[in-house]
């Protein structure tokens, strides 16, 4: 399995440094062992989805409750999540940290990918959703917390795009 | 059955309840028997509402969350009550109330509502899709006191429940609601904290 067990490590721990107590997650390939970390946490609750919009009531009942969330996502279920963030997380100034997979960006090879990636960005931006992009190690510590410290302060969704560079590690030839 | 009965039925049970309902009609006659900061109005994003209630269920497992749903709003959003199921907390209640038609949207309509029918209307049996989608306590009434008897039960209970009312496609008297979107928002979490602090001095507050 050629994703990274380091660097979700990384990311997980910065999750969960950044004060996340539960985390919505509709697996793809690149989030499979960030889905398998919180699994096995037992300070963690998990909701596996069905479908990703879901994840932003979940999100938003949890805030209601006092916790702080993350949502796992491929960029695809970012897009079928719209309706959610808009007339929801928007709506109501609910803050949401988006942790959303790059798929169909440079040097993807699957090409049922390739669509959604085009507009990935323009979609946030047409939002006004804050978002940047974590691709090395040293940077997402960093880049969590400050996205979580946004978020909250906002009440806003707030998007970090996990890139190929990042989650993915080409097998030797 | 009429809603607006069903709802009085179990109002003064709500009091300690995190409360979360659709938009339309249910927030509308809700309001009506009296507002109060732990009911929290879900204006849009139709089909969310159990998702909410799932959210606060599994943050806030001392307190009893209801969910005030809607037959368009779940089918919407189908796949959630497999996700209810799954997680199963058993403080949560949904009750659903299935009128056969989208009424909030279609009442103003030429014919009125008759038009905007839900696939309820054609067969639809909410109740056995609760059930099929692993919600053991799912049951369909159809008069009041089976309605009433059914809901405190579940509020009382210690389970995952569902329970879907046959109801009259009727407007609300009145669609009048002074409270502010963000102002509810606002209050409605901290009127949580307030059912948490009298959970824990074991209600003296």
């Amino acid at each position: 399995m050629p994703v990274s067990v380091t660097n979700s490590e990384l990311v997980y721990d910065a999750l969960k440094g950044s004060g996340v107590r539960l985390i919505s997650a509709l697996p793809e390939t690149w989030l499979v062992h960030l889905v398998r970390l919180a699994d096995q946490d037992r300070d963690m609750i998990l909701v596996r989805l069905a479908k990703e919009e879901e994840g932003i009531g979940i999100s938003t009942g949890a805030h209601f409750a006092g916790l702080r969330t993350a949502l796992l996502m491929q960029n695809h279920g970012f897009l079928q999540s719209i309706n959610g963030i808009a007339s929801l997380a928007l709506l109501y100034k609910i803050p949401l940290l988006l942790m959303i997979t790059d798929r169909g960006t440079m040097g993807e090879r699957d090409p049922w990918q390739t669509e959604g990636g085009k507009y990935t960005r323009r979609t946030l931006d047409a939002l006004n959703i804050v978002r940047d992009d974590l691709a090395r190690p040293e940077e997402v510590r960093g880049k969590v917390a400050k996205a979580m410290a946004l978020a909250q302060s906002s009440l806003s969704p707030v998007a970090l795009l996990l890139q190929r560079d990042l989650m993915w590690e080409e097998p030797a030839a | 059955m009429k809603r607006i009965d069903c709802l009085q039925a179990i109002y003064p049970r709500l009091e300690d309840c995190a409360v979360v309902t659709i938009m339309g009609a249910v927030a509308a006659e809700l309001y009506s028997l009296g507002h109060r900061p732990n009911f929290f109005y879900l204006e849009h994003a139709m089909g969310l509402a159990s998702s909410i209630g799932l959210g606060i269920a599994l943050a806030r497992p001392d307190c009893k969350v209801v969910v005030l749903d809607g037959d368009g709003s779940v089918l919407m959003n189908l796949g959630g009550l497999t996700t209810l199921a799954r997680y199963a907390p058993r403080n949560l209640v949904h009750l659903v109330f299935d009128n056969q038609v989208l009424l909030s949207v279609g009442g103003g309509a030429p014919g009125g509502h008759q038009w905007f029918t839900t696939a309820t209307s054609t067969g639809t049996d909410l109740a056995a899709v609760a059930r099929g989608a692993g919600i053991r306590r799912a049951q369909l009434v159809e008069d009041l006191d089976d309605f009433t008897e059914a809901a405190l039960d579940a509020i009382r209970g210690d389970e995952l429940a569902c329970v879907v009312a046959r109801v009259e496609a009727e407007m609300p008297a009145s669609f009048h609601m002074d409270v502010h979107m963000l102002e509810n928002r606002f209050e409605f979490p901290r009127a949580l904290q307030r059912i948490q602090a009298k959970t824990a001095t074991g209600g003296r507050t």
